[in-house]
């Protein structure tokens, strides 16, 4: 029996000292295996008396469990460590930065256009696009602006003939609504605008517009105002934003107002470029439609009423996002554009 | 218009500041555009009289003048050429600070200076700087020069709408703003001015429709060399207008006062009767300003025996122009039409403030007020002997005063509510309007009638606006619409321009925006074949005609990255194309306009970094964006030659066999044109057809096991991946599930004119377990049909 303790005692050294799994497993097979020392000694127990053999069976399946119990461990243990290792060794740099493209961007007049869009298709609004070369008609006379009115000097028209031109504004788009449909109806028409212009920080000669119209049994002026003026704070997120009417001229809309904003950029506190220290930013036109307009159009101005109101996203990219020069809008430079990533 | 504050207030004087009145005339919708001070802040200028003027010792051109203050004297050298004894000037004493130039004591030439004596520019009123500025006889010796000359002032400049030409002289700005301070306006004494003889010219109105008001009068004896007094010229600098002569001079002065543009004739330059009469075809007439304008019809003139002496209500002519030996003068005040002076100017290539004012309209009561009242000034300043005022006039002609009615129920749904009846009448009493009630009306209403100088109210709604004005906006209520409900289509079949950006932007593409007009030139390297819209008018030659395709824009924006670093590009465009559509006239239906996509790829596949391969894009980096952008299902790319593409890289693009637009890389010879440095490949589709997209209809996923069979074939290189594919699909039974291209290979081992295909077949059955068998006949099929179809062979 003192061959099974020293067995037993050598088993449990090896096994204490392995560290590789490979000989863990090797022990296992060389004490545990079919050939294995240990279970050599189950083999020698029909050498002894029969009496002693439960005895002896008993000691040695003891020693058995005994140096499996630590060879499963030490497996345990080792694995542990070996996984471990592993996992330390494929440890990366996560700040490293990421694989493959980069996201493009959005340009920022598309950007203020889907956010104006937006805002009125929450309200039953309608996107509508019209043509961009125009005829004299579309553009100016059903608009109330027939050949030499002086109003026509403000639109530095480019010409493809007398009669066709590049649209000035994109109230067209309203007119060819109108002609078309029953009221009521209540769209937002979005485009491209044209005039002579030569580029420079604020003046491009081409730029967009965004429209609105409403015409209906009943919206007043004081539908317009409060319409616009919810528009503009959704716009600036900006819950007290200042909000003025003033009055001007349209030849389409009457009463026609401009609309200031309190400069978003020094609330109203003085000096101040973006102002010229006025505190107020005009930021669109508006009005009651012009009951000829819609007479032109075809729609009884008795019955119903109508207001629209026009802006620039170029102006409110401009405001909004701080660019300081229109040019910017048409360069397409990347470094410009990405960001608005 | 520029104007006077001090001016306006000589007018109507309310108790507001500058401030609070600028800001009081915006909100009455005249816009103020800027206010000035008249002039910089003098301190320590006086008015010193010259009491003697001796020769400098030292110097020819110096002079050594006593001047006094009143209680002090002071000795000045002075080396302006109107130095003499008896003259008052502005005298700037020692520590006077003039813009930023201070006044010390100095020693001129080894004579002592205490002080300086000013011309017009020294004090910042004129570019006269020909010598001091002489004071009148009257002006108290001592007095501060800012006081006695007025100069604490603002100058106010409006940005007025083409409605309110009534606002185009102090007379309309004083209405406006007595009318919204509820004070009355103080009008100048004009009273009719008696002939002194009996002299006229006779005046034949021949367009009624052009001027059907023509006020005449003669006056001898007109001393042009007079100085026209500071007051006047003061008015006039204060709104941006220059002093000439006395005639000159007090035409502009009415102009700005009364809003009446007048004009003045040299008597002994016109030859017998003055016609008003329209233009022929060809007719000649110089200009005051010098130039030969040959006349197209329907140009109001004013003529004489001799021919064409003056644009009507926009420039003289120079024949009869008042000249410095003139000494009897014809003046003209008349009322031009607004349709018949409008856009003339403009189609002459001029702008004048006369033709500015009758295009808008002036009051076409205000002739006779304009005559009398330039005839007093002209008569206090230049002297002369005034002959009877002649008034030559159509009343049939004249603008007839419209009844408008307006409705008091029609206010309030307007403006969203309800004005009082009192309130409605007292403003338009306040507006100068005539009015009763309507005694045929059972609801509340008047018959408005609006004064000859406002042009703009025809229509109630122009009342209503009025009223709007006056009662202020701010005081408007603030309401939201009220509307019925009403759903906005929505369709799946159309996915919105919104989302075919969005997956380009994902994909790494930035949006670009360019002209829509172009360079004629490069676009024909791009798109020969189509005509392109042109501009009559362009900006440049850059500008100058309708973009056919979006590419050119890209490849510039490409080219504008590439020269600053940013050689990495995708850019796309969403925008409209131009093409006309037959070679006959141009008419809006010949016109096309289509809203293209178009993209533009050059550079690297990945940006640089160190997980990224450095490879450059190709052809399937844009094909894959367009792939992933249409959807594969009915997507086909049919190799074609294309202008400005390079042939055997470019393709024609088809979606369920429409044709879409076209993809490939740009010829080397047009990428020259556009200076491009590396190569790029860009595509362009309809994007309305591009929108279209399937609404899915579910296949049932098989549960059975699919089963792949991978193959290596030899073929031509010029089979396609199409034939093949179409090959496979027809030979290989309808158990294959999907076929991938897995591998294509050229070069070495392999025949020059062969290339090597790897293919994945992937079987299976709806419904049942695909027995090998059934796999491996399939594959014999596919096999045997790729050889005696494509003659390719199993590697």
């Amino acid at each position: 029996m003192s061959d099974l303790d020293a067995l037993r005692r050598e088993a449990l050294a090896a096994v204490a000292s392995a560290s590789e799994l490979s000989e863990i497993e090797a022990l296992r097979v060389q004490y545990l295996g079919k050939k294995g020392a240990i279970t050599g000694q189950l083999k020698t127990l029909g050498q002894l008396p029969e009496a002693d053999r439960p005895g002896a069976g008993a000691l040695i399946n003891q020693v058995k469990t005994e140096v499996d119990a630590a060879i499963h461990a030490r497996w345990e243990t080792q694995a542990a460590i070996a996984e471990a290792a592993k996992v330390q060794a494929s440890a990366i740099d996560v700040t490293l930065p990421g694989r493959g493209l980069q996201r493009g961007a959005l340009h920022p007049v598309s950007l203020v256009l889907e956010r104006v869009e937006q805002f009125f298709h929450s309200v039953g609004f309608e996107s509508v696009v019209g043509p961009e070369i125009e005829d004299d008609y579309h553009n100016f006379e059903a608009l109330n602006l027939p050949a030499h009115h002086p109003a026509r000097a403000m639109h530095d028209t480019f010409y493809l003939t007398d009669s066709l031109l590049l649209r000035t504004h994109t109230s067209p788009v309203q007119v060819r609504t109108m002609e078309t449909r029953e009221p009521p109806f209540r769209i937002i028409c979005p485009g491209k605008t044209y005039r002579v212009d030569p580029p420079d920080p604020s003046h491009l000669p081409m730029f967009h517009q965004v429209e609105g119209l409403m015409v209906d049994e009943h919206c007043s002026f004081a539908d317009l105002k409060g319409m616009i003026t919810e528009f503009l704070r959704v716009f600036f997120e900006r819950d007290d934003l200042k909000v003025r009417f003033r009055p001007s001229y349209f030849p389409f809309t009457e009463p026609s107002a401009e609309v200031d904003v309190q400069c978003v950029h020094c609330l109203g506190s003085g000096h101040c470029r973006v102002c010229s220290s006025t505190g107020w930013l005009e930021v669109m036109g508006s009005g009651m439609v012009h009951p000829s307009v819609l007479e032109m159009s075809g729609i009884d101005s008795e019955k119903y009423l109508g207001f629209a109101f026009g802006m620039g996203p170029e102006r409110l990219a401009m405001l909004r996002y701080g660019v300081s020069d229109m040019r910017h809008f048409v360069e397409n430079d990347l470094r410009f554009l990405e960001q608005f990533q | 218009m520029k104007f006077s504050e001090q001016w306006l207030r000589e007018w109507v004087n309310p108790p507001l500041s500058t401030q609070a009145l600028v800001s009081q005339i915006t909100m009455a919708g005249l816009e103020v555009d800027g206010v000035e001070p008249a002039a910089a802040i003098l301190s320590q200028v006086v008015v010193g009289e010259i009491l003697s003027a001796e020769p400098h010792p030292n110097a020819d051109k110096l002079k050594v003048c006593t001047v006094s203050i009143g209680t002090d004297r002071h000795q000045v050298v002075c080396g302006a050429p109107n130095a003499r004894p008896g003259i008052k000037v502005p005298f700037a004493l020692v520590g006077a600070k003039l813009d930023e130039f201070k006044i010390k004591k100095a020693k001129l030439r080894g004579v002592e200076s205490f002080g300086m004596l000013c011309s017009e520019r020294e004090l910042g009123l004129s570019e006269n700087h020909e010598g001091l500025m002489e004071l009148a006889d009257d002006a108290p010796v001592g007095a501060d020069i800012s006081g006695y000359l007025q100069l604490d002032d603002s100058i106010i400049e409006v940005d007025l709408t083409p409605n309110r030409s009534d606002c185009l002289g102090i007379i309309g700005l004083a209405r406006e703003t007595g009318l919204m301070n509820n004070l009355d306006v103080c009008m100048p004494d004009i009273q009719p001015i008696a002939a002194a003889h009996n002299d006229q010219v006779a005046v034949h109105l021949a367009a009624l429709d052009g001027c059907p008001r023509f006020v005449g009068r003669v006056v001898r004896d007109v001393d042009l060399t007079a100085a026209t007094p500071l007051w006047l010229t003061e008015k006039l600098r204060r709104s941006g207008i220059r002093s000439i002569d006395p005639v000159v001079d007090v035409t502009n002065y009415i102009m700005l006062e009364l809003n009446q543009p007048m004009h003045a004739y040299d008597l002994n330059r016109l030859t017998g009767d003055i016609t008003v009469r329209q233009s022929t075809e060809g007719e000649q007439l110089t200009l005051l300003n010098g130039s030969q304008t040959t006349l197209t019809a329907g140009t109001l003139l004013i003529t004489d025996a001799s021919g064409p002496i003056g644009m009507a209500g926009i420039m003289g002519g120079a024949s009869t122009a008042v000249q410095s030996d003139t000494r009897d003068i014809y003046l003209e005040a008349a009322f031009f039409t607004p349709i018949a002076i409008a856009g003339r100017a403009r189609a002459y290539g001029m702008h004048t403030d006369a033709g500015h004012r009758f295009e808008r309209g002036v009051d076409y009561q205000g002739q006779e007020r304009a005559m009398e009242r330039a005839t007093q000034l002209l008569l206090l300043i230049a002297g002369g002997r005034p002959g009877p005022l002649v008034d030559t006039v159509s009343e049939a002609d004249l603008p007839q005063p419209i009844e408008v009615r307006l409705r008091a129920a029609r206010v309030a749904r307007v403006l969203g509510m309800v004005i009082d009846d009192a309130d409605i009448e007292n403003i338009l009493k306040r507006l100068e309007f005539e009015f009763d009630l309507d005694p045929n009306s059972e609801d509340r209403a008047w018959l408005v009638q609006s004064p000859s100088h406002r042009f703009d109210i025809n229509i109630e709604a122009d009342l209503i606006e009025e009223i709007s004005r006056i009662i202020g906006y701010e005081a408007l209520p603030v309401t939201q619409p009220v509307a019925s409900l009403s759903m906005l289509e929505s369709t799946e079949t159309q996915s919105s321009v919104r989302q075919v950006k969005q997956r380009l932007i994902d994909r790494g593409y930035s949006e670009a925006i360019n002209y829509s007009f172009v360079d004629s030139d490069l676009q024909q390297r791009l798109l020969p074949d189509v005509t392109a819209v042109a501009l009559k008018n362009p900006l440049s030659s850059e500008m100058s005609v309708m973009r056919t395709t979006l590419v050119g824009g890209l490849l510039k924006a490409l080219v504008h990255n590439q020269n600053r670093q940013q050689t990495n590009v995708r850019l796309f465009e969403v925008g409209l194309v131009f093409h006309q559509q037959d070679q006959g006239a141009l008419s809006f239906d010949a016109i096309a306009q289509r809203e293209q996509l178009a993209l533009v790829l050059s550079g690297q596949r990945f940006p640089e970094g160190w997980a990224n391969a450095a490879d450059l894009v190709d052809f399937f980096d844009l094909k894959g964006d367009l792939e992933a952008l249409l959807g594969e299902q009915g997507l086909t790319f049919q190799a074609d030659e294309i202008g400005g593409l390079q042939a055997g890289q470019s393709a024609r693009i088809l979606k369920d066999n429409v044709p879409l637009g076209q993809i490939g890389l740009l010829e080397a010879s047009v990428a020259d044109q556009f200076d491009l440095r590396a190569p790029a490949y860009v595509a362009e589709i309809d994007l309305s057809l591009a929108l279209r997209q399937h609404v899915p209809q579910v296949q049932e996923v098989s549960k059975y096991p699919g089963v792949r069979r991978d193959i290596a074939i030899l073929v031509a290189r010029s089979v396609t991946a199409t034939a093949l594919r179409s090959v496979i699909e027809m030979s290989a039974g309808d158990a294959l599930l999907h076929l991938k291209l897995f591998d294509v290979y050229m070069g070495k081992g392999i025949d020059p004119n062969q290339k090597s295909v790897g293919l994945g077949l992937t079987f299976q059955h709806p419904s049942r377990t695909l027995t090998d068998d059934e796999i491996n006949t399939a594959m014999a099929e596919v096999v045997q049909a790729l050889g005696s179809q494509l003659q390719a062979q199993l590697r």
